[in-house]
C-alpha cells in the first residue's frame, strides 16, 4: 500500500504544494463537510501543542470525522514507559489516519514507517510541522494571488525559528528574493544560505528594521525573539525591542503587504497594527484549518476532483 | 608481501583487510562482527607499513563478504583494502566505497533524535565525499565523517 504520510514537505514539487492550495481553497469555499464521515482521526500529542491540537481537531469535526486521543501524555498512564511502536500499532488498529505532534525529532518519519495507517506530523521538535508551511504558503498565495516572484522579509529568530526554515525551503520552486532580519546571535544559519545559494534562491541580509528597509516587502513575516534563546543576555537587553513592529514603520508599505505571524504573539507586533489592513496573521491562523482540512483528505487518498465533485456533503 | 606474510601468519582460504589505521583496529573489528564468528581470525596491530607507518591487519579464514558488508567499513576506515584469498592466492583485490545509506552502523550525535529514544535501528545518508557528512534519515542531523560514532 503506498504510504500516504505527511512527514515533511521539504521534497515536494510545486504541483504538488499547488495541488493542496487548490484543496485548500475549496474548504474555504465550504468548510462543513462529510467526506470524511464514518472515519475516524487520532490526534497524539506527546507534547501539548493547543493550538495546533484545536486546528487539527476542528478540521476533523468539519469533515465529518470523529476524534479520538491524547493532548498531553502526563494525563495519559496508556502511554508511559511504552515505546512509540507499541503506541502506534495500538492506535493504528483504532483509528484510520494519525496526527501527531512529538517532542523528538524523527518521531514522525519513524512512525510513519512503522505504522500501517497515516501519520500526518504535527510537529517533531525542532525538526519539521509541514502542516503550518502548507498554511505559510496558502496565507501567501490567497494575499498575493501568486507564490511566485516575491519578496519576503524574515524578521527575529531566523536561528531557531522552525516555521522560517520550512518556509525558505518549501519556496524555493517559486523564485522568491528573501530579506533577513535578526540580532547576529539570532541570525539565519550559515547552511541555509548555503541551501539558498545551492537552489537559486536570493537573499538580501539587512542590519536595520525600520519603515525604508521594508518598503519593498510583500511578505513581512514576524518571528518572536526569546530571551532563553541568547547566551549573551547583555546582548539579549541591547536587541530585544530592535525587531518590533510599530505602526510608524509601515508608513511606506506597499499596499499589497501582509504581515505574518505563527502566533502566539507577545510583543513583536504593536497591537495597534492589529485594524490595519497589512495585519493578516488572524486570517492565517484560520487558514490553518482549510490547510489540515486538505492534509488530512490527501492523506487518507481523498482527490481534489472528489472534493470539487463533493455537491452534496454541505451541511 | 614476503615481510608481511612473515608478521602474519599465511592464509589457505579467506579475507585479508589490510591497511587499517590501528586506532580504528577495534572499530573495524567490531563491525565485521568478528565476536560472532566461528572461524579463526589472526590479528596484526601495530605492524610496520611503508604507507602508513604503522597499521593493522586483520586475516579471517573461510570467510568471504559482500561488498555491502565491506562497504560498512568505510565509516571509520574509508582506506582498508581487502584481498580474498583462495588456495593461498590472491584472487581478488578490492578497496571499500561509502555506501549512499548506513543503516544501524552510525550513533546520531542529536541526543533529542528518536533513534537515541526508541529501540530501533539509525539510517543515515551519505551527502558526498565533497561535503564529507552523513544526515540522519530521521532528525535531518548533519554529521561530519571525521566524527562519526558507531552505535
Ligand atoms: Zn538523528
Amino acid at each position: 500500500m503506498e504510504n500516504r504520510s505527511l512527514v515533511t514537505i521539504a521534497n515536494h514539487s510545486r504541483e504538488r504544494i499547488e495541488y493542496l492550495i487548490r484543496m485548500a481553497q475549496e474548504f474555504e469555499k465550504h468548510r462543513n463537510r462529510r467526506l470524511l464521515e464514518g472515519r475516524i482521526v487520532a490526534t497524539l500529542f506527546f507534547e501539548p501543542s493547543t493550538r495546533t491540537r484545536l486546528s487539527f481537531e476542528t478540521a476533523a469535526n468539519r469533515l465529518g470525522a470523529k476524534v479520538i486521543g491524547f493532548a498531553d501524555p502526563k494525563v495519559t498512564s496508556g502511554t508511559k514507559g511504552e515505546t512509540l511502536k507499541d503506541t502506534i500499532m495500538m492506535v493504528s488498529s483504532y483509528a484510520d489516519i494519525i496526527v501527531m505532534r512529538h517532542y523528538l525529532e524523527g518521531a514522525a518519519q519513524y512512525a510513519s514507517e512503522v505504522s500501517p495507517v497515516p501519520i500526518v506530523n504535527a510537529g517533531d521538535g525542532a525538526n519539521q510541522h509541514p502542516s503550518q508551511t502548507m498554511l505559510d504558503l496558502y496565507t501567501i498565495y490567497q494575499t498575493q494571488g501568486t507564490l511566485d516572484n516575491l519578496d519576503i522579509y524574515l524578521v527575529g529568530d531566523l536561528k531557531y525559528g522552525r516555521t522560517v526554515h520550512s518556509l525558505l525551503t518549501a519556496m524555493r520552486h517559486f523564485s522568491p528574493t528573501f530579506h533577513f532580519i535578526a540580532p547576529d546571535e539570532l541570525a539565519m544559519p550559515e547552511h541555509y544560505k548555503m541551501y539558498c545559494r545551492q537552489n537559486g534562491i536570493k537573499f538580501v541580509e539587512h542590519q536595520d528594521f525600520d519603515a525604508d528597509t521594508i518598503a519593498g516587502a510583500d511578505i513581512l513575516y514576524m518571528t518572536r525573539v526569546q530571551r532563553e534563546r541568547f547566551t549573551d543576555l547583555d546582548e539579549y537587553e541591547r536587541v530585544k525591542d530592535r525587531y518590533l513592529l510599530s505602526r510608524a514603520m509601515l508608513s511606506k508599505a506597499k499596499p499589497n503587504m501582509k504581515i505574518l505571524h505563527p502566533l502566539p504573539r507577545v510583543n513583536e507586533i504593536e497591537y495597534s497594527i492589529d485594524d490595519t489592513p497589512y495585519a493578516y496573521y488572524f486570517q492565517q491562523a484560520q487558514n490553518g484549518l482549510y490547510a489540515r482540512q486538505a492534509i488530512l483528505c490527501d492523506s487518507l487518498g481523498i482527490t481534489l476532483d472528489d472534493i470539487i465533485n463533493d455537491k452534496i456533503s454541505f451541511k | 608481501m614476503k615481510r608481511q606474510e612473515l608478521q602474519v601468519a599465511a592464509l589457505e582460504n579467506g579475507t585479508v583487510i589490510d591497511h587499517i589505521p590501528s586506532s580504528k583496529l577495534f572499530q573495524v573489528i567490531s563491525l565485521l562482527h568478528l565476536e560472532e564468528l566461528n572461524s579463526s581470525a589472526t590479528v596484526g596491530y601495530n605492524l610496520k607499513s611503508k604507507k602508513m607507518g604503522q597499521k593493522s591487519i586483520i586475516k579471517i579464514a573461510d570467510k568471504f563478504f559482500s561488498d555491502d558488508e565491506i562497504n560498512q567499513l568505510s565509516v571509520v576506515a574509508p582506506n582498508v583494502t581487502l584481498s580474498t584469498i583462495r588456495d593461498y592466492e590472491v584472487v581478488e583485490k578490492k578497496e571499500v566505497h561509502m555506501p549512499e545509506e548506513l543503516i544501524g552502523i552510525v550513533r546520531c550525535d542529536n541526543h533529542k533524535c528518536i533513534t537515541n529514544n526508541e529501540p530501533m535501528r539509525t539510517r543515515f545518508h551519505f551527502l558526498g565525499k565533497e561535503r564529507g557528512t552523513l544526515q540522519c534519515h530521521y532528525c535531518n542531523r548533519e554529521i561530519s565523517l571525521s566524527d562519526v560514532k558507531l552505535v
